[in-house]
């Protein structure tokens, strides 16, 4: 198979995410996605990976390759993106969060509900635990966790003032483990080269942390792979077997 | 006023065990955001966070700071203690908040900038 460019958007939120509009149902994802020209997008709600399974089965069969995926929060208050290859069982995995997330109920005033839905957008639940908050995962402890299922840890728009690995930490720490850090689309692919380009060097990826349809690849990523796997997203964030990262 | 002093007057508990605590304060500085920590904590302060991750002792050796107070009963992560004590930066800590705390201390004389 030869290597092509695959246009990624991996930070996406749904309708339940605690800030992620209701419009941002399975259908509309897939529908935005495909409109803005990507060919890979990944699921990833705040401290849930339940809408992700939705969100593939309503890209079937439309060229777009979709990967669960989650935005913990870490009890340092460090957004960590976990991808993880389509079809892995994450039940434990969400297990293992929720026990670590604390008990808050979801206040459903100022957060938008926090809706589960299927494939066709039917409304099949509320979560009922505030996913705004911090698990008890320390970095380290959510960056382990997400290797363990066999993710992919990214840490995520280490160019903001808030949630961001720089913000809360003051530097990445070295020797974390993580694959990737990635930059918000305020910044462009020259100035995130230019100012993360050497952090502990990773390679650094533009993704759009998109809460809404119209943000929907505000920011994207080519990687130059043979497929939209989850291996040959790994290769590319590590340089390997020709495959690559073209921040552009 | 030494951390020592700090410690008896406010009853915090020492994790570190072989960093003397002789060290004089000469001000205070109170935030959870390093990077914030890192622009504006002032050498000789003594800081009052709930972060317990190792880029603490990192950023306080960068800031030069006289010590470290671990608010509401939180204990410093092995690998923060195991830094602690190889750069001899000192790690106390309280059952208090970081409000409180921070009162206490500058009735005791400890001033911000």
């Amino acid at each position: 198979m030869a290597l092509r460019r695959f246009r990624a958007d991996l930070h996406i939120h749904t309708c339940l995410s605690p800030c992620g509009e209701l419009a941002m149902s399975p259908r509309a994802v897939v529908e935005r996605a495909r409109a803005a020209g990507l060919d890979l997008i990944a699921v990833t709600d705040h401290n849930t990976t339940e809408n992700a399974g939705a969100v593939i089965e309503a890209a079937a069969d439309t060229g777009l390759a979709v990967l669960p995926g989650i935005e913990i929060t870490t009890a340092e208050e460090v957004h960590i993106l976990g991808l993880f290859e389509a079809g892995t069982d994450l039940r434990p995995f969400q297990a293992e969060v929720y026990r670590n997330l604390p008990d808050v109920p979801a206040k459903m005033k100022f957060v938008s509900d926090q809706v589960i839905v299927d494939a066709a957008d039917y409304v099949t639940g509320f979560c009922p635990r505030c996913l705004f908050g911090a698990t008890r995962f320390s970095v380290q402890e959510a960056v382990d966790l997400i290797h363990f299922y066999g993710g992919l840890a990214v840490a995520c728009h280490v160019d903001r003032e808030s949630f961001s690995i720089i913000s809360q930490l003051g530097f990445i720490p070295p020797g974390l483990g993580l694959e990737a850090v990635e930059v918000s689309p305020r910044l462009g692919p020259d100035e995130a080269r230019r100012e993360f380009g050497s952090s502990d060097r990773l390679p650094v990826v533009r993704f759009s942390d998109a809460h809404k349809p119209e943000e929907i690849g505000m920011a994207a990523t080519d990687l130059l792979v043979e497929g939209p796997g989850l291996e040959e997203i790994r290769l590319a964030l590590a340089g390997k077997d020709g495959r690559k990262v073209i921040l552009s | 006023m030494t951390l020592s002093d700090l410690a008896t007057r406010l009853d915090l508990k020492v994790f570190t065990s072989a960093t003397p605590l002789d060290r004089p304060v000469n001000g205070g500085y109170a935030s959870d955001l390093l990077s914030d920590v890192i622009g504006h904590a002032r050498k000789d302060d003594v800081w009052v966070t709930m972060q317990v991750h190792p880029n603490i002792v990192a950023v306080a050796v960068l800031k030069d700071l006289a010590g470290i107070v671990l608010v509401g009963s939180r204990v410093p992560a092995p690998e923060t203690l195991v830094q602690a004590e190889r750069e001899k930066v000192p790690v106390l800590g309280t059952v208090l908040g970081t409000f409180e705390v921070a009162g206490r201390l500058y009735g005791l004389g400890v001033k911000g900038s």
